[in-house]
């Protein structure tokens, strides 16, 4: 029977096993902090993490890329203008017989350049002046938005044009003309952050225990806020190389011999129907350089918010 | 009353922007080293003082700046410096009509291409369609307009022979600059769109009307498109925007007698009153266009709540 099977037991069986709390309270899985969370959510998303990659080739390309050609990107050469790429010239040469190759590595570097120092000066002056706002609150941020309101809605880059045209153009006076009013979003970005997280018990907890408005702000609140401040800039370089491109298409961007990828492409424009390859090689890289930051852009905001954590 | 009051304040900030702007082209101006008269010729000190005079040139800067604010309040935007009489508005006027043909059919194929495009992305949400739209939406907002405008010139244009290369005198001609300029504002509306129907089509008020058996048709016509298109309303004023600093280039790009030509071309010879005037036409154009688009807002979506126009 079966039943006789099961009576057979032994004492030992019926033992409490007991809960073990030593056993309780080991910490199964790795404890990840915040940063380390987002960067797993990051390095899930394929296409953010090609984009990244792609990034970091075009910066490496950008800075040692020239090393690997024996011409420079500013010496003509008229015996060999508008040639088509051969293996002396990787990417053909332009209208005065300068390398393309060179100077689309070249160039890649001063865009980037351009949209990183303008993203840089954004976020000082962003940080500041959002921090500000979003700290003291009250008539302070009143009268301060109003302002920021007001410069935010001039268009921004008749404000840019106007300057170039007045300051002659030079790399400071464009990084400093698209920074003019560009800080603005980081800005509101960072307003919105704090006013959000100075109420928060934490930042209560170290005012309580005496913590000054310079340490709430630097070792509390800003970096509570990092995430998306991040976010703005990757979404901000793009931009600033886009209008640095602009610029250069109205003859006020990055004046020759030094070349930017807008104006090699502007330069460009005029035979390129006849030679497409002074066009192509520039042309495609600020699309690859936007696409990338957009795409990394996007894939960060998604990692660094957890309200997306499946 | 709260309405008049967020009307009021919203016009308000436009005419205080638009001042703003208006002193700065004045200073700046008036920063450049020279002025009209410097040129190679030695010109007699008698005649320089007589052409001050007649410029008001010779009176104080207080009093300069009042009268070009007087002047372009009445429309009055100055002379050019380059080109023998050539009245800045009169510029304007004459070159307006393509810049706006070429704008308002822009504005037009943007919105529907757009909306078009992210609703079959959100409503094959996962699919081939989705990934297929999500994928032109990113390259239009990472590709430079002038980069797809030069391509779609060489490809249509030069090698296939389908439309004209430049030029602007019919309906041909319409097509390559349009697609040039509208891809960014579509990739914008489409990836709005997209977001925005995708809650919708989760709302319990979509179920409800499932429930009640509307047909899909009715259910999409009635109640998703005319919530999910709301973004894409606060959307209208940086495309405008968008689209009147793309033209810019556009026009030079096909050769099109527009305002932004002209922009181009007084730049390139720092024809100082002639970019200033362009300046603050265009200024006052976007501003426009973003008060209309704030005002619009409000009267479409009921939800908004108005607390004396102040944005969260």
């Amino acid at each position: 029977m079966a039943s006789d099977h099961n009576m057979n037991l032994k004492p030992e069986d019926f033992l409490k096993i007991g809960v073990d709390e030593k056993e309780a309270e080991v910490i199964q899985r790795e404890s990840l902090s915040a940063w380390q969370d987002s960067w797993q959510r990051l390095r899930q998303n394929k296409m953010a993490m090609t984009a990244l990659v792609i990034l970091g080739l075009i910066v490496l390309a950008a800075l040692i890329g020239p090393l690997f050609s024996k011409f420079n990107y500013y010496s003509n050469d008229l015996l060999h203008t508008n040639k088509p790429p051969s293996s002396d010239h990787w990417f053909g040469t332009d209208d005065l017989g300068r390398d393309i190759f060179v100077r689309t590595w070249y160039g890649a570097r001063i865009s980037l350049l351009v949209g990183l120092a303008a993203a840089a000066i954004d976020l000082l002056i962003g940080v500041i002046y959002g921090g500000i706002m979003g700290y003291f609150g009250g008539r302070v941020d009143n009268i301060m938005n109003k302002v920021s309101e007001i410069l935010y809605s001039i268009p921004y880059l008749l404000v840019v044009i106007l300057l170039l045209v007045v300051l002659e153009p030079s790399l400071g006076t464009i990084i400093l003309a698209l920074t003019i009013t560009g800080w603005i979003t980081m800005a509101w970005i960072v307003r919105g952050e704090i006013m959000q997280l100075k109420n928060r018990e934490f930042v209560l907890a170290s005012r309580s225990m005496g913590a000054g408005s310079a340490r709430l702000l630097f070792r509390h609140l800003l970096p509570n806020a990092v995430g998306p401040i991040i976010v703005t800039i990757t979404l901000s370089v793009p931009n600033a190389i886009f209008a640095e491109a602009f610029l250069s298409f109205l003859g006020l961007g990055v004046q020759a011999p030094i070349a930017s990828l807008g104006s090699m492409i502007n330069d460009s424009l005029t035979g390129w129907l006849y030679y497409p390859w002074r066009f192509l090689f520039p042309a495609v890289l600020i699309s690859l350089t936007m696409l990338s930051f957009n795409i990394f852009g996007d894939g960060l905001r998604d990692a660094l918010d957890p309200k997306l954590k499946k | 009353m709260r309405m008049v009051r967020y009307v009021a304040n919203k016009f308000f900030y436009m005419l205080v922007s638009l001042f703003v702007l208006i002193s700065a082209t004045f200073f700046l101006m008036k920063a450049i080293p020279g002025d009209p008269f410097t040129s190679e010729k030695k010109v007699p000190p008698e005649i320089k003082a007589r052409l001050y005079e007649q410029y008001g040139l010779d009176k104080p800067l207080y009093h300069q700046y009042f009268k070009y604010l007087g002047d372009i309040a009445q429309g009055d935007l100055g002379v050019s410096m380059k080109r023998l009489n050539q009245d800045v508005t009169h510029l304007i006027g004459q070159t307006f009509s393509a810049s706006l043909k070429l704008g308002v059919v822009a504005i037009i194929v943007s919105v529907i291409v757009g909306v078009i495009l992210g609703m079959l992305a959100a409503l094959y949400h996962r699919k081939f369609i989705d990934s297929a739209a999500m994928v032109i939406a990113v390259l239009g907002i990472a590709v430079p307009s002038f980069v797809v405008a030069s391509i779609l010139q060489y490809v249509f244009a030069y090698k296939l022979h389908l439309v004209p290369v430049s030029g602007f005198k019919g309906p041909l001609y319409y097509f390559l600059p349009v697609a040039a300029l509208s891809a960014q504002p579509i990739a914008f509306i489409a990836r709005l769109t997209r977001s925005s129907m995708l809650e919708v089509l989760h709302a319990d008020y979509i179920k409800t009307a499932k429930a009640k058996g509307l047909s899909w048709f009715a259910i999409l016509s009635r109640h998703v498109l005319r919530n999910g298109i709301l973004p894409v309303v606060t959307y209208m004023g940086p495309m405008t925007a968008n689209i009147v600093t793309g033209s810019v280039v556009i026009e030079q790009i096909f050769g099109i007698g527009g305002i932004g030509k002209q922009f181009v071309e007084a730049i390139g010879v720092r024809d100082y009153t002639v970019i200033m005037g362009i300046t603050i036409f265009y200024g006052v154009l976007l501003m426009l266009a973003r008060f209309i688009t704030d005002i619009a807002y409000v009267f479409i979506d009921p939800r908004i709540k108005l607390s004396g126009g102040k944005e969260g």
